[in-house]
């Protein structure tokens, strides 16, 4: 089975470029920069010594004993993402890009952010380099990542508040295509996700490869084999891709990605692309499910979890869906926050919301396998950001 | 060039007018481009409302988001051009993203367009292969897809855009979103000089045009200004005092003195 996409960017029907023609050009500049990157050792000791020496990599695979323990089947380890410098696997991705954004010469990077990760992320690698940071942001998820906003602000970026359409991360995504396009001489846009026109799905995937490579290894010299079962949450799906990559090609691993399940299953109440009723459309760039209305406008989303608050998915995912490689499931905010509570009363780690969907899933699943079972589980950022609306849906009973 | 829209623009000093379909509600969208018709407007681009405008300044996304809460879908936009057609002869291109396109089936699009007396569909988000053969299925039923370069488009891409290019070509000013400027960037006349090379097609300049002097001055290097948020922020305007039809007709007083443009566009029965 092939898994790259065509020089298009179209891995089948999903993906590809779809775009004003003002932003072709950058593309191609993008494309060509990336191709080059690709192909230059350089490239790839500059980054693999700041992936090292900077974010920490790599990142351990953990194997939770207690978590195990407790709902009993399978062995659990825990690809440990959370560890990273700035608390999230973005940050794999956005030092790749920062390298390529000096190459090209661009002096101002702009972002967008839904959970508010990456654009830490980004303020963190342009402070890193000295570069002005503008990062896009949904006032709704402003609202509910307080603390990475002040982050980012320390770190030297301008937060700009999105308040059209839902206000999460699909507006902030607009307001940066905008910026991007009006300002094409000087600013690369890091994007944040495998989302978006062609070459950004392949060329985030690439950067967060390096999560599946080193869970690979890891896991063979923990256990002596691969694993049976990987699972990631999946927003626009880049830790998810960043895992299941590299074990594409090994036919016994079972893949799940995990999507919203929200709080219930009507258009608006969840961001779970690939539930009954799915539909292909294209927004922002690139052709994958979308959740949208007859009419073709993009429905609104909702998870208790801003990052995976999203109404469409990256285009590999949707290609590996169809084509069977990889299932995808999705649990409720209130699985993923009893998920939340118990990896951090059993093993004293406190996932991101993002990241207990995952473990909610894994939750449901390990009991079912064997104790000989081996399931990765991608923890893919920290839950400090999300400790004080934690407590206020607990005490508070849901907003 | 058997091409209405072609003929419409041939002779320069065109005027083409951009409003979204159903703002402020169905019945005063068209009596505004009734009244654009008959007030030189040489082709009437019709905005199909869409929930993620990323082309689009902040002026049309409100104005887009106020025709979505009025319920407007491709279908009632459709039902305006057929209503308009009934009473004048102007070239409509209807102006959308692709995604509503796509729900709502191209080959149903063709048709119903056709129906309703459609000459072209400009596609913002759809370029290269994807664009041509959009192209090709709209030339069957005598639809244009009309295509967009930019002060980005290197000559090669123009060059390839101009071979399938039908209708006219639309010439985005300088890189950005819509919305109004204050000054045409030479960006755009040195656009419209390169494209004129690959084609004979007329050429009309967009984005950033909301006066009379940026439309003399667009006139003298292209075939015509296109003017978009200026109108819909008079429609943004009127909301209060619901008077959008007669809002927009002092703005094109002061756009287009009468007489200024080459030729005005015949309206039967109209109240105007």
């Amino acid at each position: 089975m092939n898994f790259e996409p065509d020089n298009k960017g179209y891995w089948g029907e999903f993906g590809g470029r779809f775009v004003p023609e003002t932003l072709v050009a950058p593309l191609d500049e993008l494309n060509d920069a990336f191709l080059a990157s690709r192909d230059d050792p350089e490239f790839h000791a500059e980054l693999a010594t700041l992936l090292r020496h900077y974010s920490g990599r790599p990142t351990p695979l953990y194997f939770a004993k207690r978590l195990g323990e407790e709902l009993g089947g399978a062995q659990i380890f825990l690809k440990r993402e959370d560890l990273n410098h700035t608390g999230a696997h973005k940050i794999n991705n956005c030092l790749g890009q920062i390298l390529l954004a000096r190459r090209m010469g661009k002096t101002r990077i702009v972002a967008e952010t839904g959970a508010g990760q990456h654009g830490v992320a980004t303020a963190t690698v342009c402070a890193l380099f000295g570069l002005k940071c503008v990062v896009y942001m949904g006032s709704e998820d402003i609202r509910r990542q307080e603390l990475n906003v002040f982050r980012m602000q320390l770190l030297g970026a301008e937060v700009r508040a999105v308040d059209t359409g839902s206000r999460t991360l699909k507006d902030a995504i607009n307001d940066a295509l905008r910026d991007w396009v009006t300002n094409i001489v000087d600013t690369y846009y890091l994007l944040g996700s495998a989302l978006g026109p062609h070459p950004y799905p392949l060329m985030v995937r690439e950067f967060q490869s390096v999560i599946g490579r080193e869970a690979r290894k890891q896991i063979v010299e923990h256990t002596g084999k691969l694993p049976d079962q990987l699972v990631a949450c999946v927003g626009g799906g880049s830790n998810a891709i960043g895992l299941f990559h590299p074990f594409l090609n090994d036919e016994g691993v079972r893949m799940t990605g995990v999507e919203a399940g929200g709080r219930g299953i009507g258009l608006g109440e969840h961001a779970a692309r690939f539930a009954k009723g799915a539909s292909v459309g294209v927004l922002q760039g690139t052709r994958s499910y979308v959740l949208q209305d007859d009419d073709g406008n993009i429905a609104a989303t909702h998870s208790v979890s801003a990052g995976l608050d999203y109404a469409s998915v990256g285009p590999e995912h949707s290609y590996l869906r169809d084509a069977g490689r990889i299932e995808y499931a999705s649990v409720s905010d209130s699985e993923a926050l009893e998920a939340f509570q118990m990896l951090s009363r059993t093993e004293g780690i406190i996932p991101a919301l993002e990241s207990a969907h995952a473990i909610a899933y894994a939750a449901k699943i390990a009991p079912k396998m064997s104790q000989d079972q081996i399931m990765i589980v991608n923890v893919s950022g920290r839950g400090d950001k999300d400790v004080d609306s934690v407590r206020q849906l607990i005490n508070g009973g849901g907003r | 060039m058997s091409d209405r829209i072609t003929q419409s623009l041939k002779n320069g000093r065109g005027f083409i007018p951009f409003v979204t379909a159903g703002d402020p509600d169905d019945a005063s969208s068209l009596e505004i481009c009734k009244l654009l018709a008959e007030r030189g407007a040489s082709v009437i681009e019709l905005g199909v409302p869409f929930s993620d405008p990323m082309a689009d300044g902040v002026v049309i996304q409100r104005s887009s988001q106020r025709a979505l809460e009025n319920g407007v879908n491709l279908t009632r936009v459709l039902s305006l051009a057929s209503k308009l057609r009934a009473s004048s002869d102007v070239p409509v291109v209807l102006f959308s993203y692709l995604n509503p396109i796509l729900r709502f089936g191209i080959e149903e699009l063709c048709a119903e367009a056709k129906r309703s007396g459609i000459d072209g569909v400009l596609i913002v988000d759809a370029v290269d292969s994807e664009a041509r053969e959009l192209s090709e299925m709209f030339a069957k039923h005598d639809i244009s897809l009309i295509s967009l370069v930019a002060p980005t488009t290197s000559d090669e891409r123009l060059e390839k855009i101009c071979r399938n290019a039908r209708g006219f070509i639309y010439a985005v000013s300088t890189a950005g979103v819509t919305g109004a400027r204050g000054s045409i960037s030479n960006d755009a006349e040195r656009l419209v000089a390169r494209v004129r090379k690959f084609t004979d097609l007329p050429i009309a300049v967009g984005f950033g045009i909301s006066t009379h002097e940026q439309i003399e001055a667009v006139w003298k290097f292209a075939d015509a200004a296109v003017v978009g948020s200026a109108i819909v922020a008079e429609i943004e305007a009127s909301l209060e005092t619901q008077d959008a039809v007669s809002r927009v007709e002092a703005l094109i007083d002061h756009l287009l003195p009468l007489q200024m443009a080459t030729h005005t566009h015949k309206v039967e029965g109209s109240q105007l």
